[in-house]
């Protein structure tokens, strides 16, 4: 009773969180609720075993990418353009194809050979001992997929300096363009 | 009532659409990103049911790997979108239409 019972507030902090997300007009509020909807995800990998994943969620997600977005939501001065329309028109038709997609998924999960009873909940299995395990893991069979993983990081990190530093020719067209129109 | 895998599953296919709609819906990049992150988070909880069912520790590794490629795409996406907005002044995504004719 107590799995549902969190999975459910789980489901609900997720799901609230992601439509408060897109559905906001200030992409501040947007990041501040999609805080929230990866909370709710961390909680969901806590309910399923996974220790490890719900640390690193709440440290690689919660204390960086939405602060990172916050970061460059004031850089670019979003206020701005907070005034323009943010939703595209064609909103009902998105609207209608997001309900069809979702249909469609509910029932190709519902008609697929996934077992319905619960799993019982034997945590003392195979699945202790987590952040061992998926360091054993990683280290053996994924340890080339591993090493190329913090190759990507490190092209990432140079790469997004490189495009993120101020460069006097760019910015310095950027200024004209703007005055000549 | 029991939680079975299935509502796992359905949640995660809910986040995915609702991730899709704000791809689709939104004409601010930033937000265009965000929902990028939920699709990603959907697919993450999806590799952790499935490894919990199976009893094998793979899927979070997987999870694991779809996690640092994420932190890599937000940290370049978000490096071209401060050159993006220094060059040309704008971040709504319709109104790039450089190469459109």
């Amino acid at each position: 009773m107590l799995e549902a019972f969190l999975f459910y507030v789980f489901a609900i902090l997720t799901l609230g969180g992601a439509i408060l997300t897109v559905t906001r007009r200030s992409a501040v509020l947007s990041a501040v609720w999609l805080t929230v909807s990866l909370l709710g995800v961390a909680g969901i990998f806590l309910l399923q075993g996974a220790e490890f994943l719900f640390v690193s969620q709440i440290i690689l997600y919660i204390g960086g990418i939405t602060l990172l977005f916050l970061f460059v939501i004031m850089l670019v001065n979003l206020d701005a353009a907070a005034n323009v329309r943010q939703f595209r028109r064609a909103w009902p038709l998105i609207l209608l194809a997001g309900l069809g997609l979702a249909a469609e998924l509910i029932l190709l999960l519902s008609r697929g050979a996934m077992p319905r009873q619960a799993v019982p909940q034997s945590t003392s299995s195979v699945l202790s001992f987590n952040t061992e395990q998926i360091a054993g893991v990683l280290f053996s069979r994924y340890f080339a997929a591993f090493e190329l993983a913090s190759v990507l990081l490190l092209v990432a990190i140079v790469g997004s300096v490189w495009m993120g530093q101020e460069r006097k020719s760019a910015a310095l067209t950027a200024h004209e363009r703007r005055t000549q129109s | 009532m029991h939680i079975t895998p299935l509502h796992y599953l359905v949640l995660s296919a809910l986040l995915f659409t609702t991730g899709v709609v704000g791809v689709l819906l939104r004409r601010n990049i930033v937000v265009i990103l965000m929902s990028i992150e939920l699709i990603l988070n959907a697919v993450n909880i999806n590799l952790v049911v499935f490894s919990h069912e199976h009893r094998q520790v793979d899927g979070q590794a997987f999870a694991l790997f779809v996690m640092a490629v994420a932190v890599a795409e937000a940290a370049v996406a978000l490096g071209i979108l401060i050159a993006l907005f220094r060059n040309r002044g704008t971040v709504l995504a319709d109104e790039l239409d450089l190469l459109k004719w």
